[in-house]
């Protein structure tokens, strides 16, 4: 980078680095948080799935913690705050009556110094996440009927579903697990939101640097942005031997035939994690409208004295440009993901309807597994130089990179569901490729494909960092505006920001559900696809 | 082995959306083999999952079962010592034949020497000696079917229920893993419950034999 003077390769950058206090707290609070959430997560969706599979209570479970993953990170680390923060909801709800509190007592909940908080917020995002991704995985390790043997067989249904069902369950799983662990690590909205600052988790710094006038900056942020990524991969293989150790020791148990019949205390564990993790985000976005439409609203009051839409009203017109702003690069990149990744769906399915193996696919979720900010630093670069950085068009292009995973990851089982007999039928009533695409295929796919929108429409409006980098504060969502509110602390125009972020996503899978509905109101063998 | 005494149905019924599926009353004694005979459809594979406590919660039932003088209609599946051999052998795939025997093994047998012994002998027993490390995958439908019905008797059930278990094997295997199941079941002294649609299993089974809906 000769604009900036380094001409040549140098170690400095690194030594700028490990000069900058506290570097190593930096790096060790992203370790040991990043883990910490992800084990948590993972251990409560076992027990969540282990307790409730095959019950009434299932679809209930699934029905309540679903639509939870629509939700932006900062929308419920937000709502999180706003419960669990001194003056938040909680403490107003049980004062003074319980604990005595006239005054918010001075406790450092949000930002503790440990990342306490930041654990929880991440926790109560991704349960939900990996619950859905294991309920997912379920039919193709034969559960229900696995679990009925191993029941019958004397085994307590925790410890029957974690020697049975997991070992086959799990290996599925994998991906989006170590995608949590690496977003956990690098996140820099749900940190800078409720974690630590004093110092701040890596991530936050470094993007501190980038964002920073001073752009010699940019060296020691590179250097900042590399030793992320090297984070993350030491705990991807601590993870792997993790795993590789709890296989072991669980294979010496299932040898000596531990039935484990008595499993009320894991199962009161799942029950009470269930209801805390969708609790947590329901109340937090409830306390954020409240927060929004507040008046005068005075500690330990659990309800402001007056309602007012003065915040909304004041906020408006940057609220509709924001929101036009943020839809559109959304709703193009969705739509570009779902024409690249039907396409090659197509280009891949043979005549007989059987997929090919999808070569190279695995390039398409390196975007989830890697840290957002080690490769940001370099499309921020790349953006410079090209001139796209601060365009609607490079944040766009930007956005498409993190929605054609998940849009991929939406489509690709349905589409290998297909029927290969329908389009066997109708080629032999001589219909080409690109009619049985159009006329046999598309149709079928209905439903999966307004479900892949509406992911792709929620994980483009929920993207903090790609925006903020190659938007270069130019190009502003609700996303980075919220955020960005946290320094000022005004909490009814953070609820006002934090709700709308929060519908907005909403509004995309109510319509995933209704359109197919209506359309197929008259088929009922499509009706029980959904 | 311990002989368990009775296994009986007190006054079940079976019902879905409000339509009943089945209604039964009846007693099997130790050594005995009960057929239930029906179509598919006609509920018989529930009235197991009943027995067993693995129901799905969209059947409503109601009735007693009782083994050897005990009520297990509200117990968990673990409790109740009651095992099952499905249609497929169900064993599992992550585990050795000699993991899913141990898996099975009752924990009462103790000690790492006298449970690889257990199931060695249980293997010897169904002439798969020498068996134990190979993975499940590799073994023919007929081997399978034998490990699936060690297994369950390595957990001492106080019943054995047999959910068409020799549908899926070839004619000539038929007879002989047949034999094989009821020459165990009577020598352990269990009640059995055989629910199928192969006149041939009932009439191998030499009970009594129910024929329900159609």
């Amino acid at each position: 980078m000769p604009a900036l003077g380094g001409e040549t390769l140098s170690l400095q950058p690194w030594r700028d680095l490990f000069a900058v206090p506290g570097i190593l707290r930096s790096a060790l609070l992203s370790l040991c948080t990043g883990l910490a959430a992800t084990l948590i997560s993972v251990i409560l969706v076992i027990l969540i799935v282990a307790t409730f599979q095959g019950t009434r209570g299932f679809r209930r479970v699934e029905r309540v913690l679903s639509p939870l993953l629509s939700v932006p990170h900062a929308a419920a680390a937000f709502g999180l705050a706003f419960l669990i923060a001194p003056s938040g909801w909680l403490s107003r709800l049980l004062s003074p009556w319980l604990t005595g509190w006239n005054a918010p007592p001075d406790l450092l909940i949000i930002h503790d110094t440990w990342g306490l908080t930041l654990i929880g917020g991440l926790v109560i995002k991704e349960v939900p996440f990996l619950l859905l991704m294991t309920i997912a995985a379920l039919p193709q390790a034969d559960a229900s009927r696995t679990l009925a043997a191993a029941m019958t067989l004397g085994y307590g249904r925790v410890s029957g579903w974690c020697r049975t069902v997991l070992p086959r369950v799990y290996p599925q799983i994998r991906l989006p697990v170590y995608a949590v662990l690496a977003f956990s690590m690098s996140t820099v909205e749900v940190a800078l939101i409720l974690g630590p600052t004093t110092p701040a988790t890596l991530a936050v710094r470094v993007t501190g640097w980038m964002r920073d006038p001073d752009l010699t900056l940019w060296f020691q942020a590179a250097a900042g942005a590399a030793l992320q990524l090297a984070l993350v991969l030491f705990a991807f293989l601590l993870w792997r031997f993790g795993e590789t150790v709890i296989a072991r020791l669980a294979l010496m148990r299932i040898m000596a035939g531990h039935r484990g019949r008595s499993d009320w205390f894991p199962r009161a564990i799942a029950l009470v994690s269930a209801l805390a993790v969708s609790g947590a985000v329901f109340a937090g976005l409830v306390v954020l409208g409240i927060w929004s439409f507040a008046g005068f609203w005075r500690f330990p009051d659990a309800l402001p004295q007056a309602f007012s839409l003065k915040t909304w009203m004041r906020s408006g017109d940057t609220l509709l440009s924001l929101v036009a702003t943020g839809m559109g690069i959304a709703v193009a990149s969705v739509v570009v993901a779902l024409i690249l990744v039907l396409y090659q769906l197509q280009q891949t399915t043979r005549l007989d309807g059987s997929p090919d193996r999808g070569q190279g696919m695995w390039l398409v979720y390196l975007p989830l597994i890697l840290p957002q900010i080690s490769f940001l630093l370099g499309l921020q670069i790349l953006s410079v130089i090209s001139g796209l950085d601060g365009t609607h068009f490079g944040v766009f292009v930007c956005h498409l990179m993190f929605v054609l995973p998940y849009v991929y990851l939406s489509l690709s089982d349905p589409w290998k569901a297909l029927n290969p007999r329908l389009s066997t039928v109708a080629a032999t009533l001589g219909s080409g490729p690109w009619r049985i695409f159009w006329r046999v295929r598309l149709p079928l796919m209905l439903t999966p494909i307004l479900t892949a929108a509406a992911v792709g429409l929620a994980v483009s409006l929920g993207l903090y960092l790609p925006t903020l980098l190659i938007g270069a504060g130019r190009v502003t969502t609700l996303t980075t505006e919220a955020v960005a509110l946290t320094a000022g602390g005004d909490r009814r125009l953070i609820g006002v920001y934090g709700l709308l972020q929060a519908i907005l996503p909403f509004i995309g899978f109510g319509m995933a559900l209704a359109v197919p509905r209506l359309v197929w109101r008259n088929r009922r063998a499509m009706e029980a696809r959904q | 082995m311990t002989s368990g005494g009775d296994l009986e149905f007190r006054d079940l019924t079976l019902t879905r959306d409000g339509q009943r599926l089945l209604a039964l009353s009846v007693t099997v004694a130790p050594g005995e083999t009960l057929s239930i005979m029906g179509p598919s459809g006609s509920g018989k594979s529930t009235l197991l999952a009943m027995a067993t406590g693995t129901i799905s919660p969209e059947f409503d039932t109601s009735g007693r079962i009782i083994l050897g003088g005990r009520d297990i209609t509200a117990l968990p599946p673990q409790d109740r010592q009651v095992g099952i051999l499905f249609q497929d052998d169900v064993l599992f795939p992550h585990l050795s034949v000699r993991g899913n025997l141990a898996f099975g093994l009752h924990p009462s047998v103790k000690g790492r020497k006298a449970r690889m012994a257990a199931v060695d002998e249980a293997l010897a027993g169904v002439g798969l000696a020498g068996f134990a490390d190979r993975d499940p995958a590799t073994l023919s439908g007929g081997q399978r079917a034998r490990v699936a019905l060690m297994r369950v008797l390595l957990s001492q059930p106080k019943a054995l229920l047999l959910d068409e278990p020799f549908s899926k094997l070839d004619a000539g295997l038929r007879d002989q893993i047949r034999n094989l199941v009821f020459d165990h079941a009577r020598a352990a002294g269990l009640p059995v419950v055989l629910v199928t649609h192969d006149p041939e299993d009932a009439k191998a089974a030499g009970g009594r034999v129910i024929t329900v809906g159609g």
